[in-house]
Parts: structure tokens; C-alpha cells; sequence
């Protein structure tokens, strides 16, 4: 499955999310893998998701600016491919 | 693990100084064990009636709840002969710390695999330490290849895929490599390949069983060719200097983002540092394991920077960051030099250099006597699993 920024995204189901000072630790107990959220931006940006209809949104109300998009959009890949975050149904 | 977004900076500066809580976790649940395997890292064997209560083993997972600890990976001695172990299990569970647990198999029956297989928040580790019985049973024991191959089978006709076959790779091991893959992918497991420490009783038998260097170089490319398939719980970080890193952390996370809590609640900086030298703590103190994480002297000084030592002038610190602190400890090396199985040999020149020296015991020694156990406590003798010996320190 591949991120889009346009669709609607949620943190997935079995995973937890620990903030760090760095950014955080996120585990997803299924797959039992542990990935490093490297920002604190990108802990906004994923604690987010589920409150805005897309990830475009999610990410604007983090404060990412459209320079660090492509960036960010790299980011929520990796995490879509980990099944860190899953698509929701629309509203 | 994999890292996500790169702007700041290296992640492992962040864990050099140190987490609010462990990343992972190590308990060992019990030195009871019916296993006496040569290179026993925790020294495990007759009971410990120190060993924390249940409501205690609560306590602690309330805490690790709170810290939000993702998994606590439980072990022993064999972590299954405590009665309470499933109610354990079920308790961390339920309070959102997972589990992994480690076994000989023994009590992995057909039902056991059954209740395992349901749960998404449990994971089992297989230990055997041969791809055959021959290689196996001379360090485990007679009939543990064949208890622990039956453990695998019943786990995967339960259902049970991607469990851990976990693998102490030694000189007469290593060459066994593929055939413990072979017999990982035929249960749908995955292999886990951790590194021998002369630590506990693995300390007699490091000298013979330790890999040699061609064979660590074997290792190591093995290792590099078959990359996130096979775990290795960040054992080999020390042969990143022989080139590129292999997967993991790469650092010693001995009180940084790792700890081991022992069957009396003792808190040690890492599972292979089972020594008053490395004790930061206990569990049953005011505050908790969360003020020994936080506060102990000694973690406060493992999350400082290494400064000194000769391994600072070497062009592949930045690989290696010294090796492992228990290695070096239990070899009798200073903590600021080499690893004893260093990759470009300074390790091993030290050795020589030094000759024969005294070597640290681990603290706690909780070999049996006798290496067969009797089939219920009581049959040998009403107080048996009462450890009534005085230990040096007079406790």
C-alpha cells in the first residue's frame, strides 16, 4: 500500500506510540516492529491523521510547510509500509 | 527497526544519554530451571526464595504500563516452571505490555500452542543451541534438541507462525548457520542469532566455545547477506568494524534503552551483566523500578559519553562504539578498551598480553549441585528449593 497525502489516514489499530524527546517510538504489536519517529513535527502530524479529512491537512496542522511536504510525505510512506498507519473510510 | 525522516540529527546520540524508559525490557522470571545448558548467562538452576511474589510481578507490570513499555522479553532460568507464569502473561497482556517469552519448550503442549497462537500480543522464543541433536545436547542437555523441535512442531500446527528459534552461536555452532535457517523456515519461525558471553556459567566455557576470528568474519558476512530475515537483538554490533553496520542500533544500550530485572527484582544494566558491579537497583525499593531506571548512580553514568580509553583513537569507534561492556567485564578487560572478540584482533592481543589474571564471578550463582533436578521438589527433600547457602557478600 502506498501514502497519499489527498486520502484519509489513522494510526493502525495494534500500534502504540511512546513520544520521546527525539520525536517517538512506535511499535505495532502485530507485526512486533519497532520504528523511530524522528520529529516531534512528525508526531503531530501522525497524532493527527484521524481528526482531518486528509493527510494534507493532518500535516498543515502540524506546521509542516509545503517545502518539508515531499519530506513528510517520504515519511508516512515508510509508515504506511511498516503498517503503522492505515487508511480510514471518509466521513 | 527501521528509522523514519531524517532533519534531526543521529538517533543514536539520543540514546547514548539515555530514555525516560527502557525500549525493551528483560526479566527473568525465575532461576528455577530444568535445564543446567553450559554457557547459562544467568547462572540458573535451584529456585530463589527471594523470587517476587505474584502481586509483586503486578506491580512491576503496573509500572512498566505507566512507562509505557511496549513488551517485556521474559526469561529465566525457565520462565514457565513458575505456576503463576500464565496468569503473568495474562496480567502484562491485559495492561498493554506485551510479551515475549523464551523457553527450553518443555511445557509447550499441544493446548499451550493452541492458547498461544490467539494472541497478537504474545511472542514465543525456542532456544536451541545445534541444528542437530549432537551439536545441541553437549551445551544444552540430553534430549533438549528433541523437547524443543517438538515445542517448534506444535507451535506451528497450532498456527503459530513467525515465533523465535533462538540460537547462542559458538565455535561448534557456527557452521550450522543455513540448517538453522532451514529448520526456522520449515516451522514458518524466524531465526534469532545472538552472540556467546562469557557471562554466568557461560564464563568456564567462553575460552573453548567463543567463535574464532575466521569464523566471526564468517558470521559477520552471513549476518550482512541475509539482513532484517534473521534478528540478532543488536548481539553483534561489535563486527561492524570489519565494514558496514549491521542491521540494529549498532550501541550498547546497557542502561540506556535496555535493563534486566532478575527473578528478586534486581536491577541490572543489561541481561549478560549479572553482577554487583552492574546492580542499580531493586524493584521492591520506594519508588520503584522507575526511580532505579531514572535515578541510579549507575545508569546516570552509562548515559555519559565515553571519553577515555584506547579504543577513542581508533578510526572504527564510530562502527563498533567499543563493543560490549560485559564482554569486557567478565573477560577481565578495562571497560574503555577493546571487545575481547574486537574485529581488527586488539581484543584478543590484550588477552594474550594479559595472561592469566583473576576473573569476576557473577554475583548471584544459582547452579544446581547436581545436574539432574528430581520430578517434584518435595521427593528430594521438604526444604528443597530453599536456597539456605550464604552468598559471599553474606546476604
Amino acid at each position: 500500500m502506498t501514502f497519499d497525502l489527498e486520502r484519509p489516514w489513522r494510526l493502525g489499530p495494534q500500534v502504540a506510540l511512546r513520544p520521546e524527546p527525539f520525536g517517538a517510538l512506535a511499535y505495532h504489536f502485530g507485526t512486533r516492529r519497532l520504528s523511530f519517529l524522528k520529529t516531534r513535527k512528525l508526531l503531530a502530524v501522525v497524532e493527527a491523521l484521524s481528526e482531518h479529512p486528509s493527510g494534507r491537512d493532518a500535516c498543515r496542522s502540524a506546521g509542516v510547510s509545503d517545502e518539508e511536504m515531499p519530506a513528510y510525505e517520504r515519511a508516512l510512506g515508510t509508515l504506511v509500509r511498516s503498517g503503522m498507519i492505515v487508511e480510514r473510510q471518509a466521513r | 527497526m527501521t528509522a523514519v525522516a531524517a532533519p534531526a540529527g543521529r538517533l543514536v546520540d539520543h540514546f547514548e544519554t539515555g530514555l525516560d524508559a527502557p525500549i525493551c525490557l528483560t526479566w527473568e522470571l525465575t532461576y528455577a530451571c530444568n535445564l543446567a545448558c553450559v554457557h547459562c548467562l544467568s547462572s540458573s538452576g535451584r529456585r530463589d526464595p527471594r523470587e517476587l511474589s505474584t502481586a509483586e510481578c503486578f506491580d512491576v507490570i503496573d509500572e512498566l504500563q505507566r512507562m509505557q513499555v511496549f513488551y517485556v522479553n521474559i526469561g529465566g532460568g525457565e520462565p514457565t516452571v513458575r505456576r503463576d507464569f500464565w496468569e503473568i502473561l495474562d496480567y502484562s497482556v491485559a495492561h498493554d505490555v506485551g510479551v515475549k517469552f523464551s523457553t527450553n519448550g518443555s511445557r509447550i503442549t499441544p493446548a499451550v500452542a493452541a492458547r498461544l497462537a490467539t494472541s497478537d500480543y504474545v511472542d514465543v522464543q525456542i532456544s536451541i543451541d545445534g541444528a542437530t541433536a549432537e551439536v545441541n545436547d553437549a551445551v544444552r542437555g540430553a534430549g533438549s534438541y528433541a523437547t524443543a523441535l517438538r515445542a517448534m512442531e506444535r507451535l506451528s500446527s497450532a498456527g503459530f507462525s513467525d515465533f523465535k528459534i533462538s540460537v547462542v552461536v559458538t565455535r561448534e555452532n557456527v557452521g550450522q548457520l543455513d540448517a538453522f535457517k532451514a529448520i526456522a523456515d520449515r516451522h514458518s519461525a524466524q531465526l534469532r542469532l545472538t552472540r556467546l558471553r562469557p557471562s554466568g556459567r557461560g564464563a568456564d566455557v567462553w575460552d573453548e566455545l567463543h567463535p574464532t576470528a575466521a569464523q566471526q568474519r564468517r558470521l559477520y558476512d552471513w549476518l550482512l547477506e541475509h539482513g532484517d530475515d534473521v534478528l540478532t537483538g543488536d548481539s553483534f554490533f561489535h563486527l561492524a568494524a570489519y565494514g558496514e553496520p549491521l542491521p540494529g542500533l549498532n550501541l550498547c544500550g546497557a542502561g540506556r534503552v535496555v535493563c534486566l530485572i532478575d527473578p528478586v527484582g534486581d536491577v541490572y544494566a543489561c541481561p549478560f551483566a549479572i553482577h554487583d558491579a552492574f546492580l542499580a537497583g531493586n524493584v521492591r525499593s520506594e519508588g520503584g523500578f522507575t526511580t532505579v531506571w531514572r535515578e541510579s548512580e549507575l545508569f546516570q553514568d552509562l548515559r555519559r559519553p565515553q571519553t577515555s580509553g584506547t579504543c577513542m583513537s581508533c578510526s572504527h569507534f564510530d562502527a563498533c562504539r567499543g563493543g560490549c561492556m560485559a564482554a569486557k567485564f567478565f573477560t577481565g578487560l578495562p571497560l574503555d578498551g577493546p571487545d575481547p572478540e574486537c574485529a581488527l584482533g586488539h581484543g584478543e592481543s590484550l588477552l594474550d598480553l594479559l595472561g592469566e589474571r583473576d576473573l569476576p564471578r557473577p554475583s548471584p550463582d544459582h547452579s544446581r549441585r547436581t545436574p539432574a533436578p528430581p520430578e517434584r521438589p518435595c521427593v528430594e527433600s521438604p526444604l528443597a528449593g530453599l536456597d539456605l547457602r550464604i552468598s559471599r557478600d553474606g546476604r
